[in-house]
Order: structure tokens, then sequence, then C-alpha cells
């Protein structure tokens, strides 16, 4: 038996966040570098996933295979496709820059007592996360799959309640129950959705009697396994809302404005780039690979909903008076793309969805990264707070322009490449819905730009005087973000070598082909 | 020689990137760094252009692909350039003026504590621009678009800490992504009609598909050319653009950027061709901007933005006879080339004059400066000259073969195009004679300011009047070279396609007209400005003027729906996603869960206990999955 590495890549950070959280109190600067260093031996790990896997080979590769619950048919299943490979690398590479960025967000109070180890829990749960995230991107066992997706709320849910952003403009206390209220309702949100998909899941398996992804599809393709219309039909429906909880689509996007506004920066971007994925990773990989024909027979409505999001995220990002929540709406305008990607169901849109989780990642990272760098300066989250932070601060303004430049995708940063990808391929199935989405671009620069503008640009206001520009730990997260998104912005092709055969196998799935083009320049060039 | 191409952009870039990142150690030889890299870039340009003229006319396109930009399924898109007549005409361009404009920055940012950055941006947008010229398809070409509306943002904010500098800016962006997005869409149309968006296959194929779908292509390239050229309706961002500082302006905002707008067109000749309606479109946009700029610039006092509304105006010319098709092209180009040297020259000569008056952009308070500045007068004198179309200066070469072709339309249409263009050229003598006389000639009108300080006018340092005077004589020499037996027809004709235009009158009645608007327009303005003094306070003006100073009020019909109105759109929209999304999902649960109890509940406070039992719920629930193995 080969040596488990889809296992290792998840248990690293498990037994690390177990070790982590086992630092004594005293310990704690300790236990950040610990955290640190297993996260950067699960981005090790990450690597090794990504140059092992073959473009070329079978769809799912460094399978293992074990069994779990006999009499269920449950199994511990583990496989990745070019899909999976691309988002653990994601994720495994923005685990070291949270804790990096967080490293002092957790520091105990002067008031609290010695023995209390909020540190030591933090960057504990982050990588408790991690490891449940990259096991949801590997696992091929439908049940172990819900049992992450639930199980990965627990941390959350105490990151976001435990931790909360300093910055506030109210009471301690208030902050306190606003930032409970928005822990809550994360978890009632997903709860909900999950439940649905646990019917949902046990429906699936009263029809198909086992829980192996590669088994069903197969059983599905050869038509082994019938499925009435209307069973597909409830069955994606219980799956698709679960994940449209957590992408999160229209309307059910409320709870991610509340959780990235009162968590501390890092963990808004653990989850927004990190946890969320898992959500439209999902609608790939259960929706269109298990549901095919429902999947198609819902486009339309879905279509609709990912327009809404993207235009009324945006919409709504530019009233907002709060950075974080600014970049939350932005981030729903984001999912609603990649969401429309997805179900465009073209190679285009496929690919480009799937490179917008990876970039979207990244360049939401360096965006709320620095913003968080520059709340913890100012202590205030508000934008008009602040005002002419360029003049004091250049790095810090320039390196935030430059986040912000990836959320409007700029040609040149990587965003743009998947924005566009997702575009065409709409705009080739549906061109109308193509031509909205592309209001998109304008409205990204408005939030954007009005965001710099009020807060970097014009006087330089009192407060913000003084203000530090980046020191080097803060440097040395920004620089590998932006270095990345300029390099994935040119040269995307090590991450299109790995995706593109995946979504070959995803078309085939629902037996979609590409529109073709009116006249096809090949035939022009042969007729000559 | 091909593998030359990635140098000409290589080189600025270079520079960009080790004067942005390289902090404070540069700041004594940054702006050294960045000419050098700018002129690099020049000879580069010059030895290509060496090595084209020596082949054969229709075998000087020289290609230079990198390497597979977006490799997807079905869809390719390269990074891969293509130098031929028509980009090598913008390298020289580009680099020849940029690095004038570098050396001129050098005196002129010299007291400004962030030169380096001010280079650096430069030589960004010189990079960009070049990508933009030398792409060899429309998505690369995107790339360098946006890149050259970054290094615009960047500049036009370059004084950041006046906010009304970061306004221009980002309205300056904003407004070129609406643009975008017939840039966007024409690229996706493409895409769906041929498969491919590199130039080449499309423009070769161009004729095989539906005229529709072509008039619709063209349309949305004409939107995005609207959006970077300043073209009515999106026009409302070049005269605030002159936030930036002045060697910008004449840079971007006059010689190159705005200028592609142009390029796009007339590099898509072949989609252009083959659908009438959409040149139409276009001859109409050029015709609109060419009067609305030449009547904001007769109105305007500051003397950039005079000049800006003279930018316009001069690229509606262009555009306008871009949209003429074979007749047009060419002269489309020559005439952008000229203008680049005329206008350049007038804004630099326009910032030497700011350079000695304390920064003082109002004409009313110049006056007489030709006495303090000979130097800069003598190369403002000879790019005004140029611009109203002085019989044997450039522009009179240029603007002639415009007229002349605007006429040759022929029809109902030849002859409305060929009065419009007329008449411009009669408002350009006009407002151009105003500018040169309220701040060269009568009386000194500058007082002390708030501080008892009284300029002292005096003239610019060399490395400033050393570009004014190369490119006073581009002004004065380019378009005889390129005029005179058809250099720059023949030059451009392969890439172009050039027919013979036949105006229904003859070519010499063209020229008399073309001629005695010019007068009429200079005598106007002498009769009101050079004759009697001018008042240092606006008199209030006749309401064309009124609404002339106010942009033709654009802006306030801006402000009004977009701004106003968009503003109430998103507090709304943040009020119903608050109270109403929010309320009703949370509701619809309450049915099904008790959600909203449980959730009003935690409002009273009982936050703790709620969340245990909801955590007591999902461990049971693993508990349950796990201990079902053991059974």
């Amino acid at each position: 038996m080969s040596f488990p590495l889809l296992t290792a890549t998840a248990a690293v950070p498990a037994v690390g966040a177990i070790l982590t959280a086992a630092v004594p109190a005293a310990r704690r600067t300790a236990a950040k570098w610990l955290a640190l260093l297993v996260s950067l031996v699960t981005l090790v790990l990450a690597g090794i996933v990504f140059a092992r896997f073959e473009p070329g080979g079978d769809r799912y590769q460094l399978t293992e295979s074990h069994s779990w619950i006999k009499d269920f048919g449950v199994r511990y299943e583990l496989g990745v496709d070019g899909i999976g490979v691309a988002l653990i690398a994601l994720t495994a590479l923005l685990i070291p820059f949270v804790i990096l960025a967080g490293w002092h967000d957790a520091d105990p109070l002067e008031t609290q007592s010695k023995r209390w180890r909020p540190t030591q829990g933090f960057f504990a749960l982050i990588l408790m996360v991690e490891a449940m995230v990259i096991l949801s991107f590997e696992a091929t066992d439908v049940f172990l799959f819900y049992i992450l997706f639930e199980a990965m709320l627990i941390p959350m849910y105490f990151l976001i309640g435990g931790f909360g952003d300093r910055a506030h403009s109210g009471t301690d206390e208030n902050a306190a129950a606003q930032r409970s209220y928005a822990a809550v309702k994360f978890l009632l949100y997903n709860l909900v959705g999950g439940l649905i998909m646990l019917a949902a899941v046990i429906g699936l398996y009263v029809v198909a009697g086992n829980f192996s992804l590669t088994e069903i599809a197969e059983a599905r393709a050869n038509g082994s396994l019938e499925m009435a219309s209307s069973t597909e039909k409830w069955l994606f429906l219980g799956f698709f809302f679960a994940f449209a909880v957590k992408a999160p689509l229209w309307p059910l996007h409320t709870w991610l404005p509340n959780a990235m506004g009162e968590a501390t920066a890092p963990v808004a971007v653990l989850i927004t780039a990190v946890v969320d994925k898992v959500g439209t990773f999902a609608m790939l990989r259960f929706c269109l690979g298990l549901f095919p024909e429902a999947s198609k027979w819902a486009t339309p409505a879905i279509v609709v909903l990912a327009l809404i999001s993207i235009v009324y995220g945006a919409l709504v990002a530019v009233g907002q008076r709060d950075i974080k929540r600014l970049v939350a709406y932005a981030s729903i305008s984001h999912f609603g793309f990649i969401i429309l990607g997805i179900f465009a169901m073209t190679s285009q849109g496929q690919s480009g969805a799937t490179l917008y989780m990876v970039n979207h990642g990244i360049s939401t990272a360096a965006l709320m990264l620095v913003a968080g760098f520059l709340i913890s300066r100012r202590g205030s989250r508000l934008i008009a707070d602040y005002g002419g932070v360029q003049k004091v601060a250049p790095v810090l303004a320039g390196t935030f322009l430059i986040g912000g430049l990836a959320t409007l995708s700029l040609p040149g940063l990587a965003p743009f490449v998947s924005e566009f990808l997702v575009l065409v391929g709409t705009f080739a199935r549906y061109p109308v819905a193509g031509i909205v989405a592309t209001t998109g671009i304008v409205l990204a620069a408005l939030y954007v730009l009005v965001l710099y503008q009020r807060t970097m640009t014009g006087p330089v206001k009192e407060e913000v005087r003084s203000m530090p520009d980046l020191r080097p730990r803060e440097l040395a997260v920004v620089t590998p973000l932006i270095a990345l998104l300029l390099f994935l912005g040119v040269f995307p092709k090590p991450l299109t070598d790995v995706v593109n055969p995946a979504v070959r196998h995803t078309m085939s799935d629902v037996q979609r082909t590409d529109p073709q083009p009116e006249v096809p320049v090949q035939t022009v060039e042969a007729a000559k | 020689m091909e593998n030359l191409i990635a140098l000409l952009i290589g080189a600025p870039l270079l520079g960009a990137a080790v004067l942005l990142c390289g902090g404070r150690r540069l700041d004594r030889a940054g702006h050294w760094l960045g000419t050098l890299l700018a002129a690099v870039s020049f000879v580069i340009g010059l030895a290509l252009f060496a090595d084209m003229l020596g082949k054969a006319a229709d075998d000087r396109a020289m290609h230079q692909h990198l390497f597979s930009w977006i490799p997807v399924e079905g869809f390719q898109a390269d990074i891969a350039f293509q130098l031929d007549q028509l980009s090598m005409t913008f390298v020289l361009l580009i680099t020849g003026v940029g690095t004038l404009i570098h050396v001129y920055s050098i005196g002129y940012m010299e007291h400004d504590e962030r030169r380096r950055r001010f280079f650096g941006y430069l030589n960004l947008f010189v990079a960009a621009m070049l990508l933009l010229v030398l792409a060899d398809n429309y998505l690369l070409l995107y790339f360098g678009w946006e890149g050259v509306g970054l290094a615009s943002y960047l500049l036009i904010g370059f004084w950041q800490h006046k906010p009304s500098a970061a306004t221009a800016a980002k309205k300056a962006f904003l407004v070129n992504r609406v643009g975008d997005i017939g840039l966007s869409i024409a690229i996706m149309l493409m895409f769906t009609t041929f498969g491919t968006f590199a130039f080449g296959p499309v423009l070769e194929s161009a004729g095989e598909t539906g005229e529709g779908t072509l008039t619709a292509i063209g349309l949305m390239l004409l939107l995005a050319a609207c959006g970077k050229s300043a073209q009515v309706p999106l026009q409302s961002w070049l005269g605030d653009a002159m936030e930036g500082p002045t060697p910008v302006s004449a840079l971007i905002h006059a010689a190159t950027m705005v200028t592609a707008g142009v390029y796009l067109i007339v590099r898509s000749a072949d989609i252009f061709n083959a659908a009438p309606d959409a040149q139409l479109v276009v001859t109409i946009v050029g015709a609109v901007t060419l009067l609305f700029g030449a009547i904001v610039g007769c109105a305007k006092d500051d003397i950039k933005k005079a000049l800006a509304g003279s930018t316009m105006s001069q690229i509606g010319y262009m555009i306008l006879a871009a949209g003429l098709g074979p007749i047009g092209y060419v002269f489309a180009i020559m005439h952008l080339v000229t203008h680049g040297f005329f206008k350049a020259g007038l804004f630099l000569g326009a910032g030497s004059v700011m350079h000695g008056m304390n920064d003082e952009v109002d004409m009313r308070k110049y006056g007489g400066l030709r006495k303090y500045m000979p130097v800069t007068f003598a190369t403002f004198g000879l790019g005004y000259l140029a611009i109203i179309g002085f019989p044997g200066l450039s522009g009179f070469f240029s603007k002639d073969k415009i007229i002349e072709a605007a006429f040759a339309k022929g029809g109902t249409e030849g002859w409305i195009l060929g009065a419009v263009t007329l008449l411009g050229a009669a408002i350009t003598a006009y407002y151009m004679t105003r500018v040169m006389l309220m701040t060269f000639f009568g009386e000194k009108r500058w007082q002390p300011d708030e501080h008892g300080h009284e300029p002292h006018p005096h003239e610019s340092p060399k490395s400033m009047t050393v570009p004014m005077i190369l490119l006073a004589f581009g002004s004065v020499f380019a378009g005889g070279i390129f005029g005179i037996g058809d250099r720059f027809v023949n030059w451009l004709k392969p890439v172009t396609d050039y027919e013979h235009g036949h105006p229904p009158i003859s070519a010499m009645a063209v020229t008399s007209a073309t001629v005695a608007v010019m007068v009429i327009g200079v005598g106007l303005a002498y009769l009101q400005y050079g004759r009697r003094p001018v008042p240092v306070v606006a008199p209030r003006g006749s309401l064309l003027t009124r609404a002339a100073r106010r942009d033709l009020l654009q802006d306030d019909f801006n402000h009004a729906v977009f701004v106003t109105g968009g503003t109430h759109l998103t507090r709304s929209l943040v009020y119903v996603d608050h109270s109403l999304v929010d309320g009703v999902v949370n509701g619809t649960a309450a049915g099904v869960g008790g959600l909203s109890g449980r959730l009003r509940k935690l409002q009273n406070g009982h936050v703790r206990s709620y969340a245990v039992s909801m955590f007591g719920g999902t461990a049971v629930l693993i508990a349950a999955t796990l201990l079902m193995r053991a059974v």
C-alpha cells in the first residue's frame, strides 16, 4: 500500500491543531510558531499532491479507500480531480498567511486571567478548519463529505463568536452581542442548509444503495441506476440549497456580511476565501456530477439568481460604510460570477469558475488582510474614519490598491483571467446573461475606487497622522500574495493544466458540448 | 529582428518595476533611469523601423509569439505581438514623444518629493501603451487598454492629497470602464462568431458573417473608443483629467492614450468596412464631438481645460475620418501623429507657462507673457499655427485631407460632414487664437496671491525647453514630410487599405475654404481678445458660453442621473438587504424551524444557552454516526 498522501495532507493540520491547543498558557509564542510550521508542512504536502497529480491520468487520483460504516456502505474514500487539487493548493497556501496576519489577533488582553489560553485556541481552530476543508475537497464518499461539511461549522463558530474584531464602534458588551449574533446566524443558516442536505443524502442512499460518488456516477452513466425525474430534482434541490447557503447565493447571503464584519480579518478571509469555496466546489462535484438532468432543469433559475447576486452584491457594496462589510458584499458579487460560470455549462465557464475560486481566494485575502492591518492601526472599521492614509503609509496604501485592483479584475492580475472566462463562457450559451454580468465590471470599479478614494486619498486626517507603514511581518503576508496575483494573471497555465481535464469530465457528466462559433475560422482557412 | 519587439515593452516595464518597488534609495537617480529606459525603447523602435524600411511594402509585418496566455478548452489567448506599419507608427510616436516628455518632467517635477514614483508611473504607461498597439489579438489589446487606464488613473490622481485630483482620477477610470463593457462584449461576440479574437483570423474572415453581427461588434468597439478617446457621450472625464501634472496631460491626455480609440477603429477596419451602419455612427460621434469639444474649448479660462476641449475636438476629426472607411483611415492616423506633436508641444508650453506663474492656470491672469518667456512663446506659437492649419505646417496637411475625405463620402452625408469639419476648423482657429492672445499678448494681468507672492514669470530650464523645441520642429515639418508625395499614404496603405476619395468640389476649393474659415476664426478672436483688453473676471456671457463653461451641462446631467440616482439606489438596496431580504429569509425559516423565535431569544441575551444547545445537537449527530460503526 502506498503512502496515504491525501490523508496525510489533512491529518497534519488536524494533529497540529491538537498539539497547538496543548501548548501551555505561558508559551503562547511557541504555539504561534508551531501553528505556522504545521501550516507550512501542510503547504509542502499540498505541493506534492499538486506535483503528483497527472493531468492526463484518471479522473480521481491518489485514491484511498477504507471501509467505515459497513451497514450503510459508508466508506472513507478519498481522491482528487484537478479542481480538488487546485482548491487544496489554494487552502494550504492561504493558511500560513492567515496565521501570520492574525499573529496578534488573539493575544490575551491585560485584564484577562493569566491562565486563559485564547492564542492557542485561535490557531488550533484555524488549523482544524484547514484540515476539514482539505478533507472535504478530497472526499469522494457523499456521507463523509456531509460530515465534514457540517463539522467545519464548529470551529468556524468559535472563531467568529470567540475572537471578534477588536475594532468596533459600540461598547464592549454591545460588540459581544453583535459578535454572538453573527456567529449564531452563521451557524443557523448553515445548519438549516445542512439538515436539508442530510435529508437529500439519506434520499440518495435509499435510491442508490451506497454513498460512493464514483460508483453512483458510473451507475448513472451506464444506465444501471435509473432515477425518476422528480426524485432527481428533489435530491438536487436538497444538495443545492446547502451549497447555496454556504457559497452564498442571493437571497441566502445575509449571514456573510455579519460574519465577515464581526470576525477578525484573517477569520473573514478564512470564511470567504476558503470555507465558502466548499459550497461552489460541491456544486460542481455533487450537483452537476450526480444530478446532471436536474442541474440543467434548474439552470435558468440559478442563472437568474447568480445575476442578481452579481449586480445586487456590487450595488449594496457601494452603499456600505464599513470596510469589511464592503468586502463581504463584493464577495457575494463574485460568488455570483462563480455560480454563473458553473451553470453556464461551457468549458470556458467551468474553467473560469474554478480559476475564479482560486483567484478570488487570493485577491480577497490580499485586500481583506491589508484592510485588517489598516483597521488594527486606527481601531475603526468605518470608511469615514479614514482619509489621506496614502500620504503617511504609502506601502500600505499601495498594497491596498493592488488588492482592490485585483478585486475589480484588472487585466494583468489573476482575477481578470477567470472573470473573462466566466463572462465569455456565459455569453456563448446565454448572451443576455453575459451582457448583464458585464455591468459587474463597472460596479466593481465603483466600490473599489470609492473605498480607496475615501480611505487613502485627500487631506490627512488627524487620527491617521501617526499611522505606521506596513511592518515586516505584514509585508511578508502581502508581498507573496501580490506576486501570486501577478504571476497567475500573466501565466495561469500551471492551473489551467490541472483544471482542463476535470472540466472535460464535468462537461461529459452533464452531456453538454460547447456552442460552436458561427463562422469557425478553421473552416474558412480550410476552404482557401 | 522580431525578437526585439518584446524588448520594446520590456524596457519601460523594467523601469516601472524597479522605480515602484525600489524604495527611497532610488530617489536621486530614479528619474534618469526612467528616462533612459524610455529612450532605450525609442532606440529599439528606430532599429525596427530601419529594418522595416528595408523590406518590401507587403512584407513588413513582424510577429513574435511569447507563450500561451489562457489555454482553456476551445479558447486560445496568446501573449503574442504583431508589428506592422500601423503599430510602428504608434511605437515611434509613443516612445519618441514619450522620451521627450520624460526629459521635460525631470525639470517640471524637480521639486516634487515623489518624483521617482512619477517616473515609475510614466514608464508603466509607456509599457502598457506599447502593449496596446503591439498586441496581436483583442484580448491582449484589452490588457494594454486597461493598463493605460490604470496608468492614467495613477497619474491624474498623482497629487492625491487634493480631493479634486482623486475625484478626477476615479471619474476617468469609471467612465472608461463603461467603455470597457463595449470592448468586452465585442470580444465575446468575436469569440462566439469566429471562435477566436486574434487579429489575423478575425479580420480575414470578417466578410464571412452577417452584417448584423459585424454592426454589433463595430458599435461595441465604438463604445470602447468613446471611453478611451473621450468622445461623446463618454467625454466627460477628459476635462477633469487636467488635474494631473502637465507632462501627463501632454503625453497621455493629448498625444497618445486618448488616441487609442482611433487605433482600435482603424485596426478593426475590415469589420467596419463590412458594417456601413456602424461606420455612419462612427462619423456622427466624431462630428458631434468635434463641435462639442471646440465649443467647450472656446469658453474655458483654464488654459489646460481649453486645450483639453481642443484635444477632444481634434480626436473627433480622427474618429470621423476613421468612420469614412478606406478614404479616411490613413488621414485619421496622419492627423493623430501630427496632433501628437503639436498638442504635446502646446501642453508642454502651457506647463512651462504655469511653471513660471506659480501654477496659475487661469488665462485671465496671464497676459503679455511673450516678453518673459520667449522660447515658450515661440514653440507654443508654432504649435498654435500648426493646429489652426496654417498653410505649410503640420496641421494644415492632415486636417485638410480629413475635410476633403469628409466631402468625398458623397451624398447629403458628405456635405453635412464636410460642413461640420469646416465649421470645426473655424472654431479651432478662434479658440486657439483666444488662448494665444490671452496668454502671450496684451497687458500683464497677474496680481499677488493671498500670501502676497507676486508671480515672477521666467523662462523654464533647458530640460523643459529642449523637448518643446523638438516638438515644435515636428509641428512645423511633420505634415509636409508625410503629406508631400503621399509618403504616409504609401506607408500605411498595405495595412489599412486606401482609396482616393473624390470630393464633389475640387480639392483646391476645399483647401481654399479651409484657409478662409481659419482666417475668419482668427479674425473674430482678434477682434474680441486682441483689440480689446481681456477682463480679469470673466463676464457673465451668453447662455451658450455659460453652458460651455460647464461642459455643455453633461456633467450636471450625469450627476443628476447617475450619481444622485445611483446613491439613492444603493442606499435603498442597503436598507432592503438589511430589513427585507434578511427579514424574509429569517421569517421563512421561522415557519420551518422556529428560527426567528430563537433569534429573538438571542437578542434577549440567551445567546450562550442557545449556542450550547445547537452544539449539543451537532455533537450528538456526529457521535451517533461514529457509534454506528461500533454497533
